[in-house]
């Protein structure tokens, strides 16, 4: 009986100690909106909200008036993500459809992993790359003095969205009963007017979600658009100018700005910006994916 | 007929632009692996590897480099991997299908989302200051775990689904506790692939830059890091200022391309082992 109730010890001090470390994601997730927003609230004693949010004129270390307005920012950060999603989206959609729908099972096989290499391929990396490939290129397609450019971080950030993009909407083409291609083909349509006008439409929460997932990518990567768009600070204009997004912004001051000034609490303000974005760019995907998962089943 | 005949044109057009999309993918791939390899492999020496950097870093290696990238992705794994592993056997083992539990995978799967720059801030104000670690190889180390933690949850968890309930019933039907039958006939088959998984989780760790640009990364120092409290150097911090703060930098730039290789090589290897090591696991088990 003794050993019993031991043992019973045991067993839920095991088991509080596993509900600690799962519940720990729910603390560090709550963690870091508490600690953005606990340093960003001081930013506001000299800045006015709307100001911040609202000019386009960045200039924390003027000696006359110090300006903080982030717009220009947050342009720079959706149009190099737009054009990112708007180069990465089909090509995406079309290495997806190729793996599930054309390629021998055998090359599926072989081609997945190496699709996860891309995805391996670290943000400093692809950022040099940038640098010394397409920065260049970009320069003498385009003359303009030098390639780093909201054009060049575009590319740069499709093809680091590329792996997340096609592996979801492969999941989600293959996740299109088989009995609706099946029917398709027996009524006589192509294999081509199957995939275009039945798997894709079945499959498209599924893609759409893929295209939002790789859009919070897109938006929060910080290296390759630091090295690759040449981070000048005024208001965007076109995909050739040279553009500084919210992360580029953080990185750059972060390190010089001297501790605890409006500066200071500024970055972390962007950086709350940049967080509440991405979670609702993430919120929006999973909503989307759930219930398509859920109408699945 | 005719109609037929333009059907068989359209399919023939749509599934060359399909193969194009993989075509353009791949030679991107290619394109990206060639020029690091060709221009990085013939900075390559053993003095390159084995040396610190001297005269202004326009000459001499990068092993301060590795060796703070690998003591910090040491760091990450100690806080990563057991916490990951844990909460994992929480969520698959333990949890039922509650509020709670569904606000636990969805914290996981929000976490996965925040960007890197994201986790260094949280890094300065959590590590760097208020638990006064400054800024060194530990607060670095721990940023990146904290930003490690989702994937190796989910790796994980995914190891574990692998392992049939007929393990754990058996045990459970001979009167072992849930302690015991998960001990005994769950994760000794669950652990390697675990392992494999959070493996993968590390390479992305070793390969990012923006968490550790401002709780521990050294622009140069002339020695190794004596202990958890310094700063260290670390390769995707030395291959960002090699490529855009250095003074001289198209003179350095084969030395740019060096440490692109080796921290490509260091990344993917990892990598490919985590690959084979999951891919041989699977075969077993069938």
């Amino acid at each position: 009986m003794r050993k019993n109730k031991r043992r019973n010890f045991r067993e839920a001090a095991i088991r509080a100690f596993f509900f600690t470390c799962g519940i720990l994601a729910v603390l560090v997730l709550l963690g870091i909106f508490a600690t953005l927003l606990s340093t960003a609230i001081p930013a506001f004693r000299e800045i006015r909200p709307s100001e911040f949010l609202l000019k386009t004129n960045w200039d924390p270390t003027s000696p006359e008036k110090a300006e903080y307005g982030i717009l220009s920012m947050v342009v720079s950060t959706l149009m190099v993500t737009g054009g990112a999603l708007l180069l990465a989206v089909p090509i995406g959609i079309g290495v997806a459809a190729y793996l599930s729908d054309v390629a021998h099972w055998r090359v599926r096989e072989i081609l997945k992993p190496v699709v996860e290499i891309l995805a391996g391929i670290p943000s400093v990396v692809v950022g040099f790359l940038g640098i010394v490939l397409f920065g260049p290129a970009i320069a003498k397609v385009f003359h303009t003095g030098h390639g780093l450019n909201a054009a060049n971080g575009s590319v740069l950030l499709a093809i680091m969205a590329l792996p997340t993009i096609i592996s979801i909407s492969e999941d989600a083409l293959s996740a299109v009963p088989a009995a609706y291609g099946e029917a398709s083909l027996a009524l006589g349509a192509s294999r081509w007017q199957t995939l275009v006008r039945v798997k894709l439409p079945a499959g498209l929460s599924g893609i759409i979600a893929a295209g939002m997932l790789g859009m919070g990518r897109a938006i929060g990567e910080t290296m390759t658009v630091l090295m690759a768009t040449g981070n000048a600070r005024s208001f965007p204009h076109g995909f050739l100018d040279s553009v500084r997004t919210m992360t580029s912004g953080i990185a750059i001051e972060l390190g010089e700005v001297p501790y605890y000034t409006t500066h200071y609490y500024a970055l972390f303000a962007i950086g709350l910006v940049l967080f509440v974005m991405t979670f609702l760019v993430n919120m929006a995907a999973d909503v989307v994916l759930r219930k398509y998962q859920e109408k699945e089943r | 007929m005719r109609k037929s005949t333009r059907k068989k044109i359209a399919q023939s057009i749509g599934f060359l632009a399909l193969r194009a999309a993989m075509g353009l993918v791949l030679a991107v791939l290619f394109l990206f692996l060639y020029d690091i390899g060709r221009k990085g492999g013939g900075a390559i020496s053993w003095e390159f590897l084995s040396q610190a950097p001297r005269r202004g870093m326009t000459e001499g290696g990068i092993f301060p480099a590795i060796v703070g990238t690998l003591l910090v992705t040491i760091i990450t794994a100690v806080l990563a991997v057991p916490l990951g592993m844990s909460a994992a056997i929480y969520l698959h083992e333990y949890a039922r299908q509650t509020r709670l539990t569904r606000l636990i995978r969805l914290s996981i799967r929000n976490l996965s989302g925040v960007p890197s720059i994201v986790y260094g801030l949280f890094g300065v104000i959590l590590f760097v200051n208020a638990m006064r670690f400054g800024t060194s190889i530990l607060s670095a180390g721990l940023t990146l775990g904290l930003m490690t933690l989702p994937w190796t949850i989910t790796a994980s968890e995914e190891a574990l689904k692998t392992v049939p309930d007929s393990y754990r019933e058996g045990a459970l039907a001979l009167g072992a506790t849930k302690w015991q039958s998960i001990r005994t006939n769950v994760l000794p088959y669950a652990v390697p692939g675990m392992l494999t998984g959070t493996v993968l989780g590390l390479a992305r760790a070793a390969g990012e830059t923006a968490p550790i640009l401002f709780t521990g990364a050294a622009f140069y120092l002339p020695y190794l890091p004596r202990s958890l409290g310094d700063q260290f150097m670390a390769l995707p911090y030395h291959l960002y200022i090699m490529a855009t703060q250095h003074h001289a930098i198209q003179q350095v730039r084969p030395l740019a391309y060096g440490t692109a290789l080796v921290l490509i090589a260091l990344v993917l290897g990892l990598n490919m082992t985590a690959v084979v090591l999951r891919y041989r696991l699977r075969r077993k088990r069938r």
